[in-house]
């Protein structure tokens, strides 16, 4: 990886170790969290980095978890079901961004409508050397229009449509991330849009990247997100008259219990889990 | 054989008639019962369902064909008969595990479906500088060989599905070799999940070395052998130039990468452009070819097989100044056990691991414990990595939650995104140059699917 790529990798580790303030978002449940947070185990054993201020950093609460191993009610002495995670993303970054980052978020907004930045692009997001638009869905086509148009950001390719479920997350449970690649300037970006699980509905952007033609059915057919006006929007891996998203969160992954010398295995989506 | 007594006792090429119209179920050796079921005054169009069991569709994909005549109107895919929910399966197995899962995928490239995850778990993690030479080298010297036995196979099969046989019998013959070569080192011929997220899973047997300049060298003779049955052998080139056409634009729009988008004359590699694994440490080109078409696809992938020899050598070279080198992140955090032997009783054990953790360090075994049942955590986030394969770029856009299992790992695999071109290369053509234009972009129907 060439150093222009990640003009963020030094500062990646320190990042990571100083989470700034928490941004709630999943409402009343992250309210009255009073017992210790365990974010993960890299965080739990920081040491406080007071010397150098790493850049502020907010961070997207996108799910709070409690208890494991269905460790619940009076009989759990195992301190267990009284465990709480919560799952924060990467948040918005601060400008600068570093490197060439800075030229092409300037760059999109000259391109975009001034008065339509703020409303296309919701936030910015800096992370492990990678830059990521999240894109307020109704201005999708116009961002991709102007990243592949615009002669100095030129992403004349989409490299691909993937989706990610985060129940937890009201209002913005599907994501679509759209990978780019500007194979002029040699460099890659990431869109991510939302939609809520009520309204699942993303514009498509067919007319802009014909590739994203599978890329959007494959995501509709796993995720159940509507691309309108995709020319032919149906299943392309599970069958026609398949029912459910296989690859949502809320879909279970199937399987039966196996036995084995007596003892029975549960199916992989029903075994004990560390999350 | 068209007696009209074989066209009625013949149980498979049966006539009926459906809401959709006359439907004929032919298997091969009976389209004189079709030519006679159809009257041919009426111009209805003829819908022709091409496979999912179809020996020259590659595997089990499904092509659906409108022709007039012998021309193809319109082509669609279909697919999905070898969807097996990978991604699915991997949100519920640790990381390390999910490399068991991801091979499988592209099974004729499994170690770039393997480097491609665990190049996003390494960004994710944040310890993509920590991973050791050795196992970066020895990741090199697999793909690369990988590359080479892939691309035998595209030219094998692509050559059996215009009946040169003899170039389906050298190519499986030759990738034979190879898969002899990723026996040795891996223990495995496919589906090794050797290639962890740190590292590699263990370091090369002794022997392997010489072993690989052995197969290389005969590989290297052998190579003249494809370019002097094929590269100018007339009905090879009647069959394939100037069949499938695909331009550069079509290739941008379509998202066609590999040898597709190669055979336009423009040198987009990952290993060039984007390097990883250290590829800017090695000495070797990238193939072009400007006629856009299966003759070029199929020349790129000649040569390549050439340049990813000149790799190998300088990868071995390499790996002999890297005796008893880690191949595994020093982070005993992430490090999964290795350096294993095989047990008197077949079974990859290390007895010295496991006399430390059993009789010398508790600490030691409660560690082994957490790490192999619970596995790491990775730092919430996404990540995005991509690698040239035979096919193209391969990417994996992996989510973690903090947790000790992927949240999300999505592959863009280049079989999946290039087959959208067939009905750009075969509308307008003949239907025998359909086969010519899929085996050209050389599709993995196990990658296609996921």
């Amino acid at each position: 990886m060439s150093d222009e790529s990640t003009p963020e990798a030094s500062d990646a580790v320190s990042e990571k170790t100083t989470p700034g303030p928490l941004k709630p978002k999943g409402g009343s449940e992250t309210e009255g969290t009073t017992s210790p947070v365990r974010d993960d185990v890299v965080d739990a054993a920081l040491v406080p980095t007071a010397e150098v201020p790493a850049p502020r950093r907010d961070l997207e609460v996108v799910d709070v978890r409690r208890g494991m191993f269905g460790a619940e009610g009076a009989g759990d002495t195992s301190g267990y079901g009284g465990l709480v995670k919560r799952v924060a993303m990467p948040g918005a970054t601060p400008r600068p961004y570093g490197g060439w980052f800075d030229e092409v978020a300037d760059r999109l907004d000259d391109a975009l409508d001034t008065a339509d930045v703020s409303a296309a692009v919701e936030r910015v997001v800096v992370d492990r050397g990678e830059l990521t638009f999240v894109v307020a869905r109704d201005r999708l086509v116009g961002v991709v229009q102007a990243l592949r148009d615009d002669p100095a950001l030129r992403f004349e390719f989409l490299s691909g449509v993937s989706g990610v479920h985060f129940p937890a997350e009201t209002g913005a449970e599907l994501h679509a991330v759209y990978h780019l690649l500007s194979m002029t300037h040699n460099r890659r970006i990431r869109l991510e849009v939302t939609c809520p699980d009520a309204d699942p509905h993303i514009p498509s952007v067919v007319a802009v990247y014909p590739t994203a033609d599978w890329h959007e059915r494959e995501t509709y057919d796993f995720f159940g997100i509507v691309f309108d006006g995709h020319p032919a929007l149906t299943r392309i891996e599970m069958p026609d008259d398949w029912p459910g998203h296989p690859q949502r969160k809320d879909y279970p992954l199937g399987g039966i219990p196996v036995e084995y010398k007596g003892a029975t295995i549960p199916p992989p989506d029903e075994r004990r889990a560390y999350h | 054989m068209a007696e009209d007594t074989a066209v009625s006792t013949d149980p498979y090429a049966t006539e009926q008639e459906t809401t959709s119209g006359k439907v004929f179920t032919v298997t091969g050796q009976d389209w004189d019962s079709i030519v006679d079921g159809i009257d041919v005054d009426s111009d209805e169009r003829i819908v022709v369902n091409m496979g999912p069991q179809h020996p020259s569709t590659h595997g089990v994909l499904r092509l659906i064909l409108e022709l007039d005549g012998e021309t193809v109107t319109e082509c669609r895919c279909g697919i999905g008969y070898l969807h097996t929910g990978i991604e699915k399966n991997m949100e519920f197995r640790n990381w390390t595990q999910g490399v068991t899962f991801c091979t499988r995928m592209d099974y004729l490239a499994p170690f770039y479906n393997e480097t491609a995850y665990v190049l996003a778990v390494e960004k994710l993690l944040g310890i993509t500088d920590q991973v050791p030479e050795k196992a970066e080298v020895v990741r090199v010297l697999l793909m690369e060989l990988n590359r080479i036995s892939s691309h035998m196979v595209a030219i094998a099969t692509g050559g059996m599905e215009i009946g040169a046989l003899t170039v389906m019998t050298i190519g499986f013959r030759d990738r034979e070799l190879i898969l002899d070569l990723f026996e040795l080192i891996t223990g495995l011929r496919m589906n090794h999940g050797f290639i962890r997220p740190g590292g590699i899973a263990q370091d090369t047997p002794p022997g392997a070395l010489d072993k690989i300049r052995e197969v290389t060298a005969v590989i290297g003779k052998r190579l003249q052998e494809y370019a002097d049955l094929c590269n100018a052998n007339p009905i090879f080139k009647a069959r394939l130039v100037d069949v499938g056409y695909l331009d550069l634009a079509a290739c941008l729009a379509l998202g066609a990468t590999g040898p597709l988008l190669r055979a336009t004359g423009y040198p987009w590699d990952l290993r060039k452009s984007q390097p990883y694994c250290g590829y800017e440490q090695y000495d070797f080109d990238v193939i072009c070819w400007d006629t856009a078409d299966a003759y070029g696809r199929f020349r790129i992938r000649l040569a390549e097989m050439a340049e990813s020899l000149k790799i190998v050598e300088q990868c071995t070279a390499r790996l002999h100044g890297l005796e008893g080198a880690p191949v595994m992140v020093a982070d005993k955090k992430i490090a999964w056990p290795s350096q294993l032997a095989v047990g008197p009783d077949g079974l990859g054990n290390s007895l010295d691991h496991i006399r430390h953790i059993m009789g010398e360090s508790m600490e030691a075994l409660i560690h082994h414990f957490k790490l192999v049942t619970e596995g790491f955590r990775v730092p919430a986030g996404q990540a995005y990595a991509s690698v040239e394969s035979p096919r193209g770029e391969l990417s994996c856009h992996a989510v973690s939650d903090g947790g000790t299992r992927p949240y999300r790992a999505h592959f863009r695999d280049p079989s999946f995104v290039n087959l959208q071109t067939v009905p750009a290369m075969s509308e307008g053509g003949l239907l025998a140059d359909v086969i010519v234009a899929v085996a050209s972009i050389d599709p993995v129907m196990g990658g296609v699917d996921r």
